[in-house]
């Protein structure tokens, strides 16, 4: 089974407060992993430690079998010691946001040809008829011209996902894809996931919705004031936690 | 009458010129004054502050004054010390455009600053997070987003700076104020009205440039608009 993301022993603190103290993952081909954890917790910067939105003080990263380059810069944190390099593998790690974060200027098309026109330099045209396809998969008709503003946030976040998956990654990044979504249009966007957690595309999801995590993702890690408490199949660990903190955090969640 | 009129139209291109010519340096001032002002670097926070507080605290005239005439010495005592003896006079348009546009580029780092910090942060970040460059970034997102937020603070800076242009007059260039202050001595003894006729005359220039900016800019606005939702009342 091929390895397409690792992330080892991944330390970061604010200050003098410490949110990781050493966390790693390993997702297979295929693996649907769910991160959860009250807030607080580090789940989030967690995963923006993976393609260095954060940037972390310690640990190692690799993407499909190549190590980022990192090194340490004079504020004790990682930076890229390669710019070309960090690009190249945030492009193979598509992020979707809890914000969304389309580009408000750009109509959806836009959105989801740019990055790889300009940074993947795929021809235009090849673009489009990709976005197409995505947009097609993320079941939404008729929307190429449209602004974000214009649309619901469930279409929204659809778009967003068409988007990652239009610069064909690795491995997708979900930061809590349905936090910021109103209840009824969770559905739609869970089911565009499910969807492709069935056709075996890698995903690291930062979730709060337990319903999904048990269903969808085969490896589950809940993590608790910057350290993994515990982790393993969903089915066994969110029916059967074993620490007393994950008992407590389900138990508030009622899900 | 006419002839004078037509000198006047003609130091109207010229303030024109100035115009733009100093619009397009500080523009360029701007970007660089609201990133510098906006970057991780200190030393480039400290340059930048005390540009456009220093600038913005000092009146036009006599900036305009002393980077003038103090800079034309300093140049001069700058190239005496390397042996160049002959004395070099600077180009009254290019000093002109070159101090207007250095005033008003610090406004304009002031308007960009202000509009980049309005963008949210999820913008530029979704675009790093797609493997841009900071610069395609800047390009690609922070600019075009940035221009609607800025346009009204823009178009502010603008309109000032047109009228700022008359000031080059006492660098003695021929703008059109000094072509109508010369028109109106000169012809005060056909009609005694020639000073009121001809700073109407001019005035009324000046509006016609401010109201076409007006409208151009608004189509831009417009433009830059698309993908906006405003609040409706």
């Amino acid at each position: 089974m091929s390895i397409k993301l690792s992330v080892d022993n991944l330390h970061k603190r604010y200050g003098s407060h410490e949110v990781l103290k050493g966390v790693s993952l390993t997702a297979n081909a295929g693996d649907v992993i769910s991160i959860i954890g009250s807030s607080g917790s580090g789940k989030s910067t967690f995963l923006r430690c993976i393609n260095m939105l954060e940037r972390p003080h310690m640990g190692r990263i690799t993407v499909a079998g190549e190590e980022m380059k990192l090194v340490t810069a004079k504020d004790g944190m990682f930076k890229a010691a390669d710019d070309k390099q960090l690009q190249m593998m945030r492009a193979k790690l598509a992020m979707v946001f809890q914000h969304f974060n389309l580009w408000a200027h750009m109509t959806v098309l836009e959105n989801i040809i740019e990055a790889p026109v300009n940074v993947l330099k795929v021809p235009k045209d090849e673009a489009i008829a990709r976005a197409r396809k995505y947009l097609d998969k993320v079941g939404l008709k008729d929307v190429e011209d449209k602004y974000p503003a214009h649309m619901s946030g469930g279409q929204q976040q659809r778009v967003a996902i068409a988007r990652a998956l239009a610069v064909e990654p690795e491995v997708m990044l979900f930061d809590e894809p349905t936090s910021a979504l109103d209840p009824e249009l969770v559905g739609e966007v869970l089911r565009v996931m499910k969807a492709l957690a069935e056709e075996g595309r890698t995903m690291v999801v930062v979730t709060h919705e337990m319903a999904f995590a048990r269903e969808v993702s085969n490896h589950v890690i809940f993590l608790h004031k910057g350290l993994i408490e515990e982790q393993g199949d969903p089915k066994a660990v969110l029916v059967n936690p074993k620490s007393e903190r994950l008992q407590q955090f389900l138990k508030g969640s009622l899900k | 009458m006419e002839e004078y009129v037509l000198n006047i139209l003609k130091g109207s291109v010229l303030t024109l010129e100035v115009a733009l010519g100093s619009l397009l340096v500080a523009v360029v001032l701007g970007l660089l004054g609201a990133t510098a002002k906006l970057s991780q670097n200190k030393l480039l926070n400290w340059l930048a502050g005390i540009y456009s507080t220093v600038i913005r605290g000092i009146p036009d005239l006599v900036l305009m004054l002393l980077i003038f005439y103090g800079g034309q010495i300093l140049l001069n005592l700058l190239l005496e010390s390397v042996g160049y003896t002959e004395y070099v006079e600077i180009n009254p348009f290019v000093a002109g455009v070159l101090t207007i546009g250095f005033i008003y580029g610090a406004y304009m780092t002031e308007t960009f600053r202000g509009a980049i910090m309005a963008i949210p942060k999820g913008q530029m970040e979704a675009g790093l997070a797609f493997g841009m460059s900071n610069t395609r970034v800047f390009f690609r997102i922070t600019v075009p987003q940035m221009i609607r937020l800025a346009l009204p603070s823009f178009t502010n800076n603008w309109l000032v700076l047109i009228k700022a242009t008359a000031l080059v007059s006492i660098l003695g260039l021929p703008d059109m104020t000094m072509l109508a202050k010369q028109a109106a001595s000169a012809a005060r003894g056909i009609t005694p009205m020639a000073p009121m006729l001809f700073f109407l005359f001019t005035g009324a220039i000046y509006l016609a440039f401010t109201t076409i900016s007006l409208v151009v800019l608004k189509q831009l606005d417009k433009k830059y608009s698309m993908g906006v939702r405003r609040g409706e009342f």
